[in-house]
């Protein structure tokens, strides 16, 4: 075991699988050389060469699109678009192609490609770099979205993804790459050395997809959520002394239905937060499943945290973001309801 | 892998440790290009998307076809604009690096591509720029205030405290609001010249790109369409052979000219020297009369340097030759054009001292100024409420409730510093 930060381990997930398996390619841009701007393929270009750690134009279609190609040679390309905010020029070859190439050849073709791309907001990046996209690919068939919420799972799940024949999208909480954040920004930065998902085992492992990580156990209220806001929901949940289960779903597509229905079947109470945008977001999809799986439990009307439904705004970073003011409302009228 | 691979992967001429070496930029003497007439086919003038237009010589002389013959009087004010732009970036870039904005991208060495081409356009020709062009917004007499306020994301923000530092717009200008998404103004640039055109009207759009943006397909897209409509449009290519840590072979400019993508579509294609204001200038003019007269539109290719860092979150010395900007073979844009302008007897080492420390004092009075409608961290603050609107023209029920919600929670955490509350 070895302390890591989100990137190492990232990093180590793909030095662990290019040595493991000789049709794994990285590709994206200033992923090779530079090592990529937030660092997860550093030093990877050196050790398997420029055949297998590939810098790209700038060009996210030609990325995605590529990347098919390759998937369906042989190859298991590992894309990296570097801002979750810069995927949309790839989404015609994501949504259209990728998500349905073994569905329209009858399974005769199929594209074994994975997508890194760093999501969500908290650094100041604007609207242009702070968008958490993940509900637009969670609404396409075909595609499995992931998304960790720290390094010990971002490696097992990136190991599994890669391994996976179908395409994922992996989504990585960039707030969460340094370190556990609790949606305080004055308080000085916490690094992952001191929380125990920040222990990595420094071979091969995998995290299941599909399958939730029950992260504090708890009787009186249900908190389904992933990513930056994981930390953020527990902070809240543990101020206010409510003994909340808390669940990180690590995968989107696919769900862990049965860990979120026995909790909130449990409780009687459920909370959803999510840090995207609220109208038509992935939190609309958990709420439906809950009403429709476990209405005779529930006790209160479910509740959600999420980003305000506008663009991220640079000035007001700390008012859109769903800290953990937001999420102390949620709890508080879900336990208050009778 | 293999060692006999057909797959070609580009490498640029120096790393870190190893010496700068720009031999593969094809340059042509100054003086040595034709300048065909404004009305010339893209299809018979396709050499000069090849050779390179360069009007000022090693000596600082100015020669050959393209010569602009500009006022001294207007060269002064081109000198102006660019060391305006760079002192400018000088204290933003050391002003993000104290904490007081939270993001900033330089154009050093790039300064006559923006000041030059701006001049040589009429204040009714729409901008749709990239983010390393603020000699633009200078030289269409944006004020510095403003801008800084942007940077800042104080109480007079253009942009309401929405976006990046950087990403300026000005309606009253005709500058287009910059996006932090890489090429897709560029293909808008050509609506909107289209626009013009359907309207009757005489103005043109001019667009900028990195060469490194031109992979994206938005880049391909501008050319098709303003190929298919002959929209009165000038796309400009600025190949600053970088970006960030790809250099420009990673985006086809190792097999041939980004000009030459023009002549491919049918666009007249054209190669410039720059770093050289007189030929960025003469080039633009041409370019522009050809929009204005219904002779199409023109691809032009910037042949420049990106001498600082991609942004202030980025380190060149992981990637690039240590101070290769200073072997860049085209040199400084600002010592040619104040060579020159020594040369023809109307500048000289004194005035250019007292000019800078005249613009210097400008940058920094208008910082105070700036500051005074709050910083990041002191004094006066957005009203947080405007994060809502703009969404739409009316603002939603939604939203409405989401405003009051967001305003609960302000409210309880101790309220804010924003203007009215």
């Amino acid at each position: 075991m070895a302390n890591m930060n989100m990137i190492q381990a990232l990093n180590s997930a793909m030095d662990i699988m290019l040595k493991r398996d000789p049709s794994v390619v990285l590709m994206g841009e200033d992923i090779g050389y530079f090592g990529g701007v937030f660092r997860a393929t550093e030093g990877l270009q050196r050790k398997y060469g420029e055949h297998r750690v590939i810098d790209s134009p700038i060009a996210e279609g030609g990325i995605v699109a590529a990347a098919i190609g390759m998937g369906a040679n042989g190859l298991r390309p590992v894309a990296e678009i570097q801002f979750a905010d810069y995927i949309y020029p790839g989404f015609d070859q994501i949504a259209s192609e990728l998500a349905r190439i073994r569905y329209r050849s009858a399974g005769e073709f199929f594209a074994p490609v994975t997508i890194r791309t760093p999501c969500g907001g908290g650094i100041r990046g604007g609207q242009t770099h702070s968008q958490s996209p993940e509900g637009i690919f969670t609404h396409v068939s075909g595609l499995k979205v992931v998304m960790p919420s720290n390094p010990y799972d971002a490696k097992g799940l990136l190991i599994t993804s890669i391994e996976d024949d179908d395409p994922v999208i992996f989504f990585e909480p960039k707030r969460l790459y340094n370190g556990p954040f609790d949606g305080d920004p004055n308080k000085p930065a916490v690094p992952w050395s001191s929380h125990p998902k920040g222990e990595v085992d420094e071979g091969y492992y995998k995290v299941p997809l599909g399958k939730a990580d029950i992260v504090r156990a708890g009787a009186d209220v249900t908190i389904i959520t992933y990513g930056t806001m994981v930390f953020v929901a527990a902070a809240a949940a543990a101020a206010l002394n409510f003994d909340a289960e808390i669940i990180d779903l690590r995968s989107l597509v696919p769900l862990d239905v049965d860990t979120i229905c026995s909790s909130v079947r449990k409780t009687g109470r459920c909370v959803v937060a999510h840090e995207a945008t609220r109208f038509s977001g992935f939190g609309a999809e958990i709420l439906s499943i809950v009403q429709e799986e476990c209405f005779w439990d529930l006790e209160a009307p479910i509740q959600r945290v999420t980003g305000w439904d506008t663009p991220y705004p640079h000035a007001f970073e700390w008012e859109y973001f769903p800290g953990q003011a937001r999420v102390t409302t949620a709890l508080k009228t879900v336990m208050e309801a009778t | 892998m293999n060692k006999h691979s057909r797959l070609h992967l580009p490498h640029p001429p120096a790393r870190p440790g190893e010496a700068p070496d720009f031999s593969y930029v094809q340059l042509s003497p100054a003086g040595a290009v034709a300048r065909p007439d404004v009305n010339a086919r893209a299809r018979d003038i396709e050499p000069l998307s090849i050779n390179l237009v360069r009007v000022l010589d090693d000596a600082g002389n100015a020669v050959g076809p393209w010569h602009p013959h500009l006022d001294p009087a207007e060269l002064q004010i081109g000198l102006r604009h660019m060391l305006l732009t760079r002192a400018f970036d000088d204290r933003m870039q050391r002003n993000q690096r104290a904490g007081k904005i939270s993001f900033y991208i330089r154009s050093l060495g790039e300064e006559a591509v923006s000041v030059a081409q701006c001049m040589a356009l009429r204040p009714g020709d729409m901008l749709f720029p990239s983010y390393r062009n603020q000699g633009l917004q200078i030289a269409r007499g944006i004020a510095l205030v403003d801008l800084m306020c942007q940077l800042l994301s104080n109480t007079r923000d253009m942009c309401k405290g929405r976006q990046l530092p950087v990403m300026y717009h000005s309606k009253a200008g005709n500058i287009f609001s910059i996006s932090g998404n890489l090429a897709t103004q560029f293909p808008q640039a050509v609506g909107w010249a289209m626009a013009a055109a359907i309207k009757g009207e005489d103005h043109l759009a001019a667009s900028w790109i990195g060469e490194g943006s031109s992979a994206e397909a938005d880049f391909h897209h501008a050319l098709l369409f303003a190929s298919v409509y002959q929209a009165p449009v000038i796309l400009n290519v600025v190949n600053n052979q970088w970006a960030i840590s790809t250099f420009q072979g990673y985006a086809g400019g190792e097999q041939r000219s980004f000009a030459a993508r023009g002549p491919g579509y049918g666009i007249a294609g054209i190669r410039v020297d720059g770093n050289d204001f007189l030929a960025v200038y003469a080039v633009t003019q041409w370019a522009a009369e050809r929009a204005r007269t219904g002779a199409g539109p023109t691809l032009i290719e910037l042949v420049t340097y990106r001498a600082a860092a991609h942004s202030t979150s980025d380190d060149p010395a992981r990637y690039r030759a240590k101070n290769d900007q200073e072997h860049w073979p085209l040199g400084d844009p600002i010592l040619r054009l104040k060579q020159h302008l020594i040369r023809l007897g109307e500048w000289s080492e004194p005035r250019h001292e007292a000019l800078t420390a005249e613009l210097e004092a400008l940058v920094a009075s208008s910082w105070k100024q700036a500051a005074s409608f709050g910083t990041m961290t002191e004094g006066p603050r957005l009203n947080a409420d405007l994060m809502f609107e703009d969404v739409f023209k009316e603002m939603p029920e939604n939203l409405q409730r989401q405003r009051a919600l967001m305003r609960a929670e302000v409210a309880r955490s101790g309220g804010d510093r924003s203007e009215g509350t």
